[in-house]
């Protein structure tokens, strides 16, 4: 196949090129997955650590679930968005659908699953260290959660990389909300789909590797920012 | 810095994209834009891409295109989702504005469909200009044939072909049969993929990249006649429906500019869309 080495060249004369209708989808998916990213954390980090140290009937179904929702099909979100979006549907006159807010939507309810489940877990894990702690100096909840939710910032970063990497690499849903508008709604995994139903194997391919080089360069900055402190984080998992 | 700075930079940052990327669409809902309905052989093909921006120019309007299977499109425009619809299925566009989703429907354009195959031709398909002829063959000789099975227009062309020639091929599903349940660009894929036969349309087909070993085998069959028709949804079923913009559209695309530009476009030298509009719709 000739397809694999063109299209490192192909994404490397693109990337070279600071190809504007490249650099306008690269953004788009950038701002979309930050800006779910961001809603999910605000709603995700306090469920997740809410549900690791509290005590309640029914919390260990919800903790289940939580788990099974990482599993969500994004398929299946894109079709419960569209649902709730759709002129025919209950949110239809706030006229969201086929924008790039819709999106966001979409992977926010993608993505908070995974957020809650693996703050949990991360949180529930701390706190074993410090429950006693707590409990003996009389801390109340909202103190201790932010308590452990500071000490577990390291963990918490890849759990938040997680949520982004789940994000910016699914097609299924944003494809549905946003309808793959080409100026509007169109980022990288919908214009790796519709290059590669154009047969323009080459192009979608090197539309992947730009893709998997923004992945890189997040999980890079990730760790820049980590790295200092990384020291601390390793001597507390060990 | 510490890792409190830090995370704040990076925050700020990010909220920083995330508000730019919703003030985006603000700024351009400013401008007047309208959704048309449409199918993956008018996106796939070029041809919206190349004649756009003549109608946005000379209006102002925007046009935000889903390109999707006409079965869908025509759901997500009878939902309401969406101005205008232009797609390839006349009897379930009539069926569409006759359950009072749209107003009216024009013609806009015509192409044809063809079936393509390997070249090796295990069927013995090469040169005939009977579909249906052709795909008795093609079950007789259970080669494979690669289906749409998305219910868009070309499978439901497809359907009316192999009924026409009274064999089901859903009898066969999964061995020659294979229903592929995507696009006319992934099926070619799949096709080209496993050396299959299948029926395409053939602007798609022409602006196709990946064809590997398959070509046109048979062609030229009246009933093969793709017919693309256009619709404005109707306004009094959904509200939020853009009147004005979207019939500017429709007159623009079945009248004397619009059809010009149809004709005009091609791929590799060859006329892909050939317009048929009876005259500029004039209400």
């Amino acid at each position: 196949m000739q397809d694999f080495t063109g299209s490192f060249r192909l994404a490397g004369r693109l990337i070279a090129a600071a190809d504007p209708a490249l650099v306008e989808i690269v953004l788009l998916s950038i701002q979309v997955t930050l800006s779910a990213l961001v809603v999910s954390a605000l709603i995700g980090l306090p469920l997740g650590a809410t549900l690791a140290i509290s005590r309640f009937p029914g919390r260990h179904g919800l903790v289940i679930l939580c788990n099974a929702l990482m599993g969500l099909p994004p398929v299946v979100v894109g079709l419960l968005v569209y649902m709730m979006l759709s002129n025919a549907g209950p949110l239809g006159v706030l006229q969201l659908l086929y924008t790039p807010t819709a999106m966001v939507i979409a992977q926010t309810v993608l993505i908070t699953p995974i957020l809650i489940a693996l703050t949990r877990q991360v949180i529930a894990d701390l706190n074993h260290e410090y429950a006693e702690t707590f409990h003996s100096l009389g801390v109340p909840a909202h103190t201790a959660i932010a308590a452990l939710l500071w000490d577990g910032r390291f963990s918490l970063l890849t759990v938040l990389l997680a949520g982004f990497g789940r994000a910016i690499a699914e097609v299924g849903a944003v494809m549905i909300v946003g309808g793959n508008i080409n100026h509007v709604t169109r980022v990288m995994t919908t214009a790796i789909a519709l290059e590669t139903s154009k047969g323009e194997l080459a192009l979608a391919l090197a539309l992947g590797l730009i893709l998997l080089a923004i992945a890189l360069g997040v999980n890079a900055l990730t760790s820049m920012i980590n790295a200092p402190d990384g020291k601390r984080s390793h001597v507390r998992s060990a | 810095m510490n890792f409190f700075n830090r995370l704040l930079t990076a925050a700020t940052l990010g909220a920083g994209l995330a508000t730019a990327g919703i003030a985006v669409p603000q700024s351009l809902a400013a401008d007047q834009f309208i959704v048309v309905q449409s199918t993956t052989s008018t996106q796939n093909s070029g041809l919206l891409d190349a004649i756009l921006p003549q109608f946005s120019e000379t209006s102002g309007i925007e046009v935000r295109v889903v390109a999707v299977g006409t079965g869908q499109a025509l759901k997500n425009a009878a939902n309401g989702d969406g101005d205008v619809l232009l797609v390839h299925a006349k009897p379930a566009e009539e069926k569409f504005i006759a359950d009072g989703n749209g107003v009216e429907r024009f013609d806009v354009m015509y192409n044809d469909f063809v079936i393509v195959g390997p070249e090796a031709d295990p069927a013995g398909i090469k040169g005939m200009n009977d579909a249906k002829a052709a795909l008795t063959k093609i079950a007789e000789s259970k080669a494979s044939f690669a289906s749409r099975g998305d219910d868009s227009g070309t499978h439901k062309k497809e359907k009316a072909l192999w009924q026409m020639a009274g064999i089901t091929p859903t009898d066969a599903s999964g061995s020659w049969y294979r229903e592929t349940g995507s696009g006319m660009g992934a099926t070619l894929n799949v096709a080209a993929g496993m050396d299959a036969y299948t029926i395409t349309d053939r602007a798609t087909w022409l602006a196709f990249e990946n064809k590997a070993n398959l070509k046109v085998l048979t062609e030229g069959d009246d009933n093969l006649f793709n017919q693309y028709g256009v619709i404005l949804v109707n306004p009094e079923k959904h509200p939020n429906v853009k009147t004005e913009a979207g019939q500017a559209f429709i007159d623009w695309l079945t009248g004397e500019n619009g059809q010009k530009a149809i004709a005009a476009y091609k791929v590799g030298g060859e006329q892909l869309f050939f317009p048929n509009a009876q005259s500029s719709a004039s209400n």
